[in-house]
């Protein structure tokens, strides 16, 4: 460790070190839990390798504030977060409709929140910024992505359980809408949960990770929390407004143009 | 001239079907196990996918939007399913002289649907499904699981709405006592396909 400028410097080793703690866990799993401690250890070496990398690339990207560069690495950021939503669900949408549900909703809410905190509420010159557009963006992907996922796989196995009462609504002259409405409100909600969790604990029972970071890099604590509240409403506008159109791009998909309910189109 | 009529139908599972039902009929429709016939009345309420033509009074399902043709169309599956706990919860307001007509006291709205026997259960989903005043009936077995006092409520209930309201009745069933008691037609589903054998 070294203290230069406020903030600690940590080496290789003190990285070590808390790796030991992921590597100790594994290897007390192995008998309860087979299986895990490999999911664990490639977890946890993704980790390591992918914030390695990217740390890189932001360090070169910061130095060039190119929007070009900013861009392209916005729109990999989405699609990765795109296929990591296709791949949480249990029944997802045969064909492109798997992976392009996740992308659209995630572009939609998480670009326009972005782009609305960086040129209303940030207000940098300019605006595309890459230390301050990429880490919003990386924030409310990730919680976006988290939300998306969360209400799509309940809604598609919802659906999926309770084929019966959705069609016992539509043959009694209930629309798609109706026949569907209350497992919509439960997706909704399910998808929201976390984030609305997140909210009402923060400062209280847990310190917010982007606080913490920030207060641990050496910042005034006061600003800290101005940026995790701003953090904070932007991934709930981001989430909120993402599972909306989520849910309803997939609740589209489930019936066809004679409003009957589809579950061929999901994957079995 | 037929209320209902059916051409050429056909679905994945289900060989090409014609046949037309012509008003206040009842007709019992019979076969093996398997040989589809869940799979043909799914295709005419249009719950799935299916090819050929199906019109009602002249005016063929295309021309109805899909909550109007399934008023009309109405079909009662063999299990009747409940989205609410409340009875009440499943029908518009004020259907008192239906439940009455159907044996049911004014207080059976405020009934928990999970305390319903299965005569109940079965007897107000065809309330249910009556609400709408449907010209067509398809019942899937809906005397299936009852006993003999309760299955002639049923068939009460629905031989008087048909000669009440003009409409049709396709009625599937294996007992051939009961189709003995109520078809006007009965019409056979094999594994070649549909056809008639006399009442």
């Amino acid at each position: 460790m070294s203290n230069t400028s406020g903030m600690i410097h940590l080496s290789a080793f003190d990285l070590s070190l808390a790796a030991l703690l992921v590597v100790a866990l594994a290897l007390s799993s192995v008998r309860i839990y087979p299986g895990l401690a490999r999911q664990l250890l490639i977890a946890a070496l993704r980790t390591a390798i992918q914030l390695t990398l990217v740390g890189l690339v932001l360090k070169v990207l910061f130095a060039n504030s190119d929007l070009l560069w900013v861009t392209l690495i916005s729109l990999a950021m989405l699609f990765v977060a795109g296929r990591e939503v296709m791949a949480r669900q249990h029944r997802r949408f045969a064909g492109r409709w798997g992976y392009s549900i996740g992308v659209i909703s995630m572009f939609v809410s998480s670009f326009a929140v972005t782009l609305f905190a960086l040129l209303v509420v940030v207000g940098n010159e300019p605006w595309y910024q890459p230390q301050y557009a990429i880490p919003l963006l990386g924030m409310l992907l990730g919680n976006t992505m988290t939300s998306i996922s969360l209400a799509l796989d309940r809604l598609t196995q919802s659906a999926w359980e309770q084929r019966a009462v959705i069609e016992a609504r539509l043959v009694l002259g209930h629309s798609a809408q109706e026949a569907i409405s209350d497992i919509q409100r439960q997706v909704f909600r399910s998808g929201l949960i976390p984030i609305i969790n997140a909210m009402a604990a923060a400062g209280i029972v847990s310190l917010p990770g982007m606080m913490t970071g920030q207060i641990l890099a050496g910042a005034e604590p006061v600003e800290a929390v101005k940026y995790q509240i701003l953090i904070m409403f932007l991934i709930t506008g981001g989430a909120g407004f993402g599972t909306m159109a989520a849910v309803h791009l997939a609740v589209h998909r489930l019936f066809d143009e004679r409003q009957r309910l589809r579950l061929d189109r999901l994957k079995r | 001239m037929a209320l209902f009529e059916v051409s050429h139908l056909s679905r994945s599972g289900m060989s090409d079907i014609s046949f037309s039902l012509a008003a206040s009929g009842l007709v019992c429709l019979s076969g093996p196990s398997g040989s589809g016939k869940t799979l043909l009345l799914r295709a005419l309420a249009d719950l799935d996918v299916s090819d050929g033509r199906v019109s009602l009074a002249g005016t063929e399902r295309q021309q109805f939007t899909p909550v109007h043709w399934r008023q009309q169309v109405g079909f009662l599956p063999a299990e009747s399913c409940w989205w609410a706990p409340l009875v009440g919860d499943h029908f518009p307001a004020g259907q008192q002289a239906l439940f009455a007509e159907l044996g049911f006291g004014e207080d059976v709205s405020a009934w928990h649907v999970e305390r319903l026997s299965s005569g109940e259960r079965q007897r107000l989903a065809l309330a249910r499904l009556l609400v709408n005043q449907p010209a067509v009936l398809l019942l899937d077995e809906p005397t299936a699981n009852l006993d003999p006092v309760n299955s002639k409520k049923v068939e009460h209930i629905v031989l008087s709405y048909l000669h009440t309201r003009a409409a049709v009745c396709l009625w599937v069933t294996h007992d051939v006592q009961q189709m003995e008691r109520i078809a006007d037609r009965i019409l056979v589903l094999d594994g070649k396909g549909l056809c008639e054998t006399a009442a």
